[in-house]
């Protein structure tokens, strides 16, 4: 078991490290494949690692690949901990991840950085998997960082456009901000239980005081935020929309946006031990879920729609880890994976078709141009509006369930941003598929054309795995599904409550309900317009002027101390001083330097007297 | 007749001194080692007075030390000074700047 690990650990960067060294003697499609075949392989690993856990009864491996920091008590190894957690999240990753490399082999064709393109996206699979497989925090922190740079370096891709450098950096320096919450929490934990190793850690968390303990678990929803896009980080994600398509849909969407919920599911036991942390953590979810559902309603642009919905879902996530329900926030992560997935790589095709118009305003009866997109968009829009029997509506109603006999008001907030979110899809839907054509201008008046099959068939496979996602956890069969296998994870599931079948079909019922409302009204608005200025308001459009906000707190201030150190401290202050004492020594030097006249009668005068004088003195002390 | 040892020193600080007028008034190379050699001389004189006074031979052995080696410096000075002559027709040491940094 070890081997297949270790191997599944390693191919990405086995890859990385051939498309590196030999890319050169490489043509486009060789390196796109090559790319794409290490990560699928990692996927065969993932099974056979799988298979191979599923027949162990601890459920628990801790493989060591080598001692890393050893300094002191210190002791930190390069080691993975497989569990069932990390071997859910590796399977996804990798499936999710293959899919996504063989839609860029096309979608990226013709592209000037072809190379550098899958080097990062093989890279970023590498970081991710050490991330989720880590068996200490450590070790995750280098996953962390990894997909954090391989995030930047992606979404600056087109590095020559300055809106998409610009992105780059702001997603960058977000997630710094969040970093330090990662690191804080690793020196609580560390000054407190002397390991960072998560089993460690677990087995000394009942020593922590409550204190600590809600210390750690703020300083976590604090990375969380960051990595995973919620309020007050939130809106760095949007503007990631830069990237190419294939990174939206992978990163930004699938994967490392998930590994702040990934972070605060793999640390239960500690949160466990504070309930006003996980009060704190469900109100950051529930807050963000709707806020960024409401903006989303109003944007234009087909990919910050979907950015929007990303935040949106992730805070459902957030939401659910925040009431215990960590086996209800793994399941929707692996659904929206599939349906955000689908999604983007759908929106990627529509994009592809029109030439790169993102805008929806330049859409329109798309529906007929293109017969693979169309129906596997239509499954994902379903899917993700919370429709029966696809996967959204079982995973989104498991987070809802656990909410409802958590938390009233957060589950009211919950149902509301259920209508806004069938609402803002089902208005992307009308706006790309649906009523006028748009998009002429465009396309210089011909036909949008369906995009090539290695385009379409990853989104044949993600509709297929988003209808049939629910099957993963179906509310009847909670023990032997994902939540039974993953529930020796946990060091803590909050109990359910006496939740009767009777009140869980009334809140099925409820959150279909929400799901039509939100579907008949955005058809009945978008069918017959493109925009509206009273519906996609400006407050809305512009995020709530959060930028703007943050902009006027912090980055005009900072510019200011900024100037006045430009202005006064380098040059008056630090400048100053420099030429004062350079001036200084110049003027006493113009002085002195008459001493030196260059007649030698009175250097031998200066001579003769300085030997007068000693004599003088000689004679004096003598005398 | 007996002349005091006072009167050799006085002659001999009356020559450092006019050697030591002339080497700081003169500008001409020449005229300046002739100071020097006065200079060099009255302190000679101061030697071989003592000399005689104390009844010690070392002061007259240093004399002719004094004397070689002034002659040594002369011959080497005056032959820098006759090729400084040749090529600018004049000795004041005050034009003599060219190694000035």
């Amino acid at each position: 078991m070890a081997h297949v690990t270790t191997l599944l650990l390693l191919l990405p960067l086995l890859g990385f490290a051939f498309v590196l060294l030999n890319g050169k003697n490489m043509n486009e499609s060789q390196i796109g494949y090559v790319a794409t075949g290490v990560v699928g392989l990692s996927f065969v690993a993932s099974v056979v690692t799988f298979v191979l856990l599923l027949h162990r009864s601890d459920r628990q491996v801790t493989v060591h690949l080598f001692n890393w920091i050893d300094v002191g008590t210190l002791h930190v190894p390069a080691a993975m901990l497989v569990d069932p957690l990390s071997i859910t999240m590796c399977l996804f990753v990798t499936g999710i991840s293959t899919l996504i490399h063989l839609y860029s082999i096309s979608y990226m064709h013709g592209e000037k950085d072809y190379k550098k393109f899958f080097l990062y996206l093989n890279l970023f699979v590498f970081s991710m998997l050490t991330l989720v497989l880590a068996n200490n925090l450590v070790f995750t922190f280098v996953g962390w960082e990894g997909v954090g740079v391989c995030s930047y370096w992606l979404v600056s891709y087109y590095f020559d456009r300055d809106s998409a450098s610009s992105a780059g950096k702001k997603a960058f320096i977000y997630n710094r901000v969040g970093d330090v919450g990662l690191l804080l929490a690793m020196f609580l934990l560390f000054s407190r239980t002397g390991t960072l190793n998560y089993l460690g850690v677990f087995q000394k968390a009942g020593s922590l005081s409550p204190t600590v303990a809600t210390l750690v678990v703020l300083a976590l929803l604090l990375a969380a935020t960051g990595k995973s896009a919620q309020i007050p980080l939130f809106n760095w994600l949007p503007d990631a929309m830069e990237g190419p398509t294939p990174v939206s849909a992978l990163i930004h969407a699938a994967t490392m946006v998930t590994a702040g919920v990934y972070l605060l599911v793999r640390m239960s036991p500690v949160l466990a031990l504070s309930s006003s942390g996980r009060l704190t953590i469900a109100i950051i979810g529930g807050v963000t879920a709707f806020v960024a559902a409401t903006i989303a309603t109003s944007q234009k642009d087909i990919k910050k729609v979907l950015a929007f919905s990303t935040v949106s879902q992730i805070g459902y996530m957030v939401l659910a880890v925040g009431v215990g329900a960590y086996a209800a926030a793994i399941f929707l992560m692996v659904s929206h994976a599939f349906f955000k997935a689908l999604l983007f790589l759908g929106s990627g095709s529509v994009i592809h078709s029109l030439n790169g118009e993102q805008d929806l305003r330049k859409m329109g009866a798309l529906q007929r141009f293109l017969p693979l997109t169309f129906p596997t968009f239509l499954i994902g829009w379903l899917t993700i509006s919370g429709i029966p029997p696809f996967a959204g509506f079982w995973s989104k109603g498991d987070v809802l369930t656990n909410v409802f006999a958590h938390d009233k008001p957060l589950w009211v907030l919950g149902v509301v941003t259920a209508i806004l979110t069938a609402y803002y899809m089902s208005r992307l839907f009308v706006l790309t598929f649906r009523g006028t054509e748009r998009f002429r201008e465009v396309t210089h008046g011909h036909d949008p054309h369906e995009s090539a099959w290695l385009m379409t068939l990853p989104l044949v496979v993600l509709a297929v795995l988003s209808v049939l996602g629910g099957v993963l956890d179906l509310p009847w069969i909670h023990h032997n599904s994902l939540a039974g296998f993953l529930s020796s994870t946990f060091g803590y599931v909050a109990p359910i409550g006496a939740q009767s079948t009777l009140s869980q079909w009334g809140l099925a019922i409820v959150d279909v309900a929400a799901a039509l409302v939100g579907l008949a009204a955005a058809f009945s608005i978008w069918r017959s317009r493109s925009e509206d200025e009273r519906l996609t308001p400006p407050f809305l459009e512009h995020v709530w002027y959060w930028d703007d906000f943050y902009d006027a707190t912090i980055g005009r201030p900072l510019e200011r101390v900024a100037h006045f150190s430009d202005t006064v401290v380098e040059e008056e202050v630090i400048d100053g001083a420099v030429m004062g004492i350079a001036g200084g020594i110049h003027r006493s030097a113009e002085g002195v330097r008459k001493i030196q006249s260059g007649f030698v009668r009175h250097y031998a005068l200066a001579m003769a007297l300085g030997i007068a004088v000693i004599v003088v003195y000689l004679v004096a002390r003598a005398g | 007749m007996n002349v005091p040892a006072a009167w050799y020193l006085v002659l001999a600080a009356i020559l450092f001194g006019i050697g030591g007028f002339g080497f700081l008034t003169r500008r001409s190379a020449l005229i300046m080692f002739m100071c020097v050699e006065l200079m060099l001389n009255a302190v000679n004189l101061t030697f071989v007075t003592f000399a005689r006074t104390l009844g010690d031979i070392g002061g007259q052995a240093t004399v002719f030390f004094v004397m070689v080696v002034a002659a040594a410096e002369v011959t080497v000075g005056l032959g820098i000074v006759v090729a400084v002559f040749r090529r600018r027709t004049s000795t004041s040491v005050d034009e003599l700047s060219e190694l000035k940094g």
